[in-house]
């Protein structure tokens, strides 16, 4: 499992940073997150990619665990 | 939200606006100008003495609502979230420029959208420049460009903009002898919709844009970076809208708002290259700062001070462009703001260059 800390990085980045690990094609991912807009378009992303993605949300952060 | 909801969502919000747009026009807002972030945060800069071009000094409460709509929806929604120091200065400076390039092309991307819908072709060219500025832009993004990550703030720091604009909007209705107003005939300034209908229109737009993330450069953005095309859907729905709307408008004999054509174009210059040019360097400069002008004041009513600093890099943007000739009018560029674009264009450059070869390196 690949972990990924795009706290604080405003977007398009973080779903650049996740397209740039899902090269390797690995099952599961780790992602936090501290924003919104960033979990929705991760997890648009990852869903088109076709992993599934369940969110933990945490002092504003949120964890977003992919799995295939 | 699932993802058709999201889209269906971003293309109704899309429709609204476009409506709302052409109604500022008939309701006093000049033709095609609507909503301009770019011309209208120019008239704010003027009516605050920081230019003194005579034809462009109003506060237009647009504005101010698009950032109060933001920060009241996102109060409410749990999502005001105070933060910045993400490289403040170096996107002051993306601001500007981005302001230097709308200016030469007479609009934000979000008027370039309205006018295209009131039939106006130069805009073409200044759309295949944005495209190729976005492209511009996406490149680096690919090759690892960023500005570092930005930080929690204190709640008034994230508030302090929004504050602002109370403070702004109590000047316009006070309009103290220091507040410059553009006279009735003195140019697109002096044209504006009745305040409540104006302050009414952000706040509408500003929520509905802070509810869909609405960008105008992130739809052509995702689109090529992704294969999304979330954002863009809403771009498309504004301009049909808009188009619709403005037909509409001129078939029932409101007045003119659609006229086909390059020639005599409402504030609208026909130098090609120019509005190409300008573009180029105002979607450039968009893509590097992470979303359009419009897309700058919902983030800083969002809480977002790197946004802050993005709008006013903008405002000073266009106090500079009025002050040394750069900007374009109705009769083509001038000498100087053809300088200012191409020098523009290199900063933006090597901005993008800098913060891609240091994360490479990181």
């Amino acid at each position: 499992m690949k972990e990924l800390d795009a706290r604080g990085l405003s977007c398009p980045e973080p779903v650049v940073m996740i397209r740039k690990a899902m090269i390797s094609k690995e099952n599961a991912y780790q992602m936090v997150v501290d924003n919104v807009t960033a979990k929705e378009n991760v997890t648009r992303y990852a869903q088109h990619q076709g992993y599934q993605v369940s969110v933990q949300e945490a002092d504003g952060e949120y964890r977003l665990s992919i799995t295939k | 939200m699932p993802k058709t909801h999201e889209k269906t969502g971003i293309v109704l919000a899309g429709i609204a606006i476009g409506v709302i747009a052409s109604l500022l026009v008939f309701f006093g807002n000049p033709v095609n100008m609507g909503f301009c972030i770019a011309c209208f945060l120019r008239d704010i800069s003027g009516a605050l003495g920081l230019h003194t071009a005579p034809a462009v000094q109003y506060i237009r409460p647009e504005i101010l609502g698009l950032v109060l709509g933001s920060f009241l929806l996102s109060v409410f929604r749990k999502e005001f979230m105070p933060r910045g120091g993400s490289s403040p200065l170096t996107r002051f400076v993306l601001g500007f420029f981005v302001m230097i390039g709308c200016l030469m092309f007479l609009g934000c991307p979000f008027r370039m959208i309205l006018r295209l819908a009131g039939g106006d072709l130069n805009a073409v060219f200044g759309l295949l420049g944005f495209v190729c500025g976005i492209l511009a832009g996406v490149f680096f993004l690919n090759k690892g460009y960023s500005l570092k990550r930005t930080y929690k703030l204190p709640t008034l720091e994230g508030a302090a903009f929004s504050a602002i604009q109370v403070a702004l909007l109590v000047l316009l209705v006070a309009a103290p002898a220091f507040i410059y107003f553009s006279e009735a005939g003195a140019g697109p300034g002096a044209l504006h919709a009745p305040i409540l209908i104006s302050l009414a229109a952000g706040l509408i737009v500003g929520a509905l844009a802070q509810r869909t993330r609405l960008c105008m450069v992130g739809g052509i953005r995702d689109l090529v970076l992704f294969g999304e095309w979330k954002l863009l859907a809403g771009f498309i729905a504004i301009l049909a809208s808009a188009l619709v709307c403005n037909l509409v408008l001129t078939g029932t004999g409101a007045g003119t708002f659609f006229t086909l054509g390059m020639e005599g174009q409402p504030v609208a210059h026909t130098d090609g290259l120019w509005n190409f040019l300008g573009m180029l360097l105002a979607g450039f400069g968009c893509v590097l700062l992470g979303g359009c002008p419009l897309r700058q004041l919902v983030l800083s009513g969002e809480g977002n001070t790197d946004s802050a600093i993005t709008v006013l890099g903008l405002g000073i943007g266009a106090a500079f462009a009025h002050n040394f000739g750069l900007a374009s009018s109705g009769t083509g560029p001038t000498a100087n703001g053809k300088v200012a674009v191409v020098i523009g264009i290199v900063v933006v450059a090597v901005i993008a260059v800098a913060n891609t070869v240091r994360t490479e390196k990181a």
